[in-house]
């Protein structure tokens, strides 16, 4: 590529211009220093994470119980299987990717176009999977009632199996009350959205039912949440709570710290922004490869540069896993 | 680029880092469902010997998608360190230095200079 450099007279001197002393093109370079400056972005976000976790590491939710959903298994306890599938998928279109670039190392057009398309595909499919796990989690599944001090109560029978806010709370229809919009009341004031059951019924329900216990954030040396005594559930319930939590979102999290749920949404929300964008770019040159583009131009290296990008979003992900779903 | 000189495919390679890479994401997750015992209660360095597991297991699948994939096993040394010991530097540092911080604020609460739990 030295269409627009000028000749200086001092080619072939160390100093004298013209010298790529990385053999990579400026394309390429600037992809793999853009990269950089990514991973550390990511990093940033990962290592306060990581701070947070620490600060609460014996109380930080277990993530097989938060992400144990399998589509068209419902009710089935499924721990990280579809996460390992989803891994598995992304790593399958990167190697479709480097796949891609190895086609276009040899000119050969319709296998990069076959290639690409399969990346495009996965990365599709990877996005949707990501959309998925977010509306269980935002959905909750048992519920939860939250302390003053903001820590999260869930509930158990006698096995320890969670038991759902549904089966706990007796209603009481005298007491439902209408939710405060703004354009009633106090002008331009509304309140958040108002839980299924108010305290009141799940207390009520709680204390008809004595094979139900409490379970709180804390854990125990082996890593299991621990259970409360009947009495003690009893006097917390009555006690501490304010609130009923079902689900979970940026200030509110029915599975523990409402910061596992922040950073859950930010990081992976962060990463798969970045998968859409990969897909958006690899559209792009997908149909520049479509039209022939590279094709006139001897060389694929848009392919490789798109394909760098698309690998390291795949590398981003192999530690969002780690750290979210395995540690 | 570094590996211009010589275009033979790579193919057989690709597909053998993608069986590893598998192989690996695998183990990672039976080992997450079963969560064995002994790995679970021995501690090295106040963490548990699971979580080395799979962080030593997450960086390897790291270095294979970086060399493999990225190929930067093709790209020059100055390219390549430059890329890689800057970001294994900053992100060392910065990971030390915030995980020290988190703990130190974990001791602060547990030693009940602030209440948390009412």
């Amino acid at each position: 590529m030295e269409t627009a450099v000028t000749k200086t007279g001092t080619e072939g001197k160390t100093w004298g211009g013209g010298n790529q002393p990385l053999k990579a093109s400026y394309g390429k370079m600037m992809m793999w220093f853009f990269i950089l400056s990514d991973a550390l972005t990511f990093s940033g976000f990962l290592a306060a994470y990581g701070f947070s976790r620490f600060k609460f590491i014996d109380s930080w939710p277990i993530a097989d119980e938060v992400f144990n959903h399998f589509p068209f298994l419902h009710g089935v306890d499924a721990p990280m299987y579809y996460v390992a599938l989803m891994t598995f998928i992304l790593i399958f279109s990167s190697v479709t990717m480097v796949l891609a670039v190895d086609a276009g190392h040899h000119l050969k057009k319709n296998k990069v176009i076959l290639y690409m398309f399969l990346t495009i595909v996965g990365g599709l499919i990877f996005v949707g999977s990501q959309a998925w796990e977010w509306k269980n989690f935002i959905k909750g599944e048992f519920g939860a009632v939250e302390t003053r001090g903001g820590n999260i109560l869930q509930f158990v029978d006698a096995d320890g199996h969670r038991v759902a806010l549904k089966d706990i709370a007796i209603f009481d229809h005298h007491n439902d009350r209408a939710q405060h919009e703004r354009k009633n009341g106090l002008w331009f004031v509304k309140e958040s959205p108002l839980p299924t059951y108010t305290v009141e019924e799940i207390k009520k329900g709680f204390a008809a039912k004595p094979n139900l216990l409490i379970r709180t954030q804390k854990l125990d040396e082996k890593g299991h949440k621990t259970i409360l005594s009947r009495e003690e559930s009893l006097a917390k319930l009555n006690k501490e709570v304010v609130g009923v939590v079902e689900g979970a979102n940026l200030h509110h999290n029915e599975y523990g710290s409402p910061l596992f749920a922040d950073f859950f949404f930010f990081i992976t929300g962060f990463h798969g922004f970045h998968v859409f964008s990969g897909v958006v770019i690899n559209i792009i040159i997908f149909f520049n490869v479509l039209l022939g583009t590279y094709e006139r131009r001897k060389s694929y290296e848009m392919v490789e540069k798109v394909g760098l990008y698309w690998h390291f979003v795949d590398l981003v992900w192999v530690f969002v896993f780690t750290f979210f779903y395995l540690v | 680029m570094g590996h211009d000189t010589a275009h033979e495919s790579n193919t057989k390679r690709i597909w053998n880092v993608f069986y590893i890479l598998s192989i690996v994401t695998i183990v990672e997750v039976i080992l997450g469902i079963i969560k064995p015992e002994f790995m679970m209660t021995t501690y090295i360095v106040s963490m548990k010997l699971l979580n080395w597991i799979f962080i030593i297991l997450t960086i390897y699948k790291a270095y294979l998608i970086t060399w493999a994939f990225m190929h930067m096993e093709g790209e020059t040394k100055g390219l390549r360190r430059s890329v890689v010991w800057t970001a294994i530097f900053l992100i060392c540092y910065l990971v030390f230095i915030l995980l020290t911080e988190g703990d130190y604020v974990y001791e602060v609460f547990k030693g009940g200079y602030k209440s948390w739990d009412f």
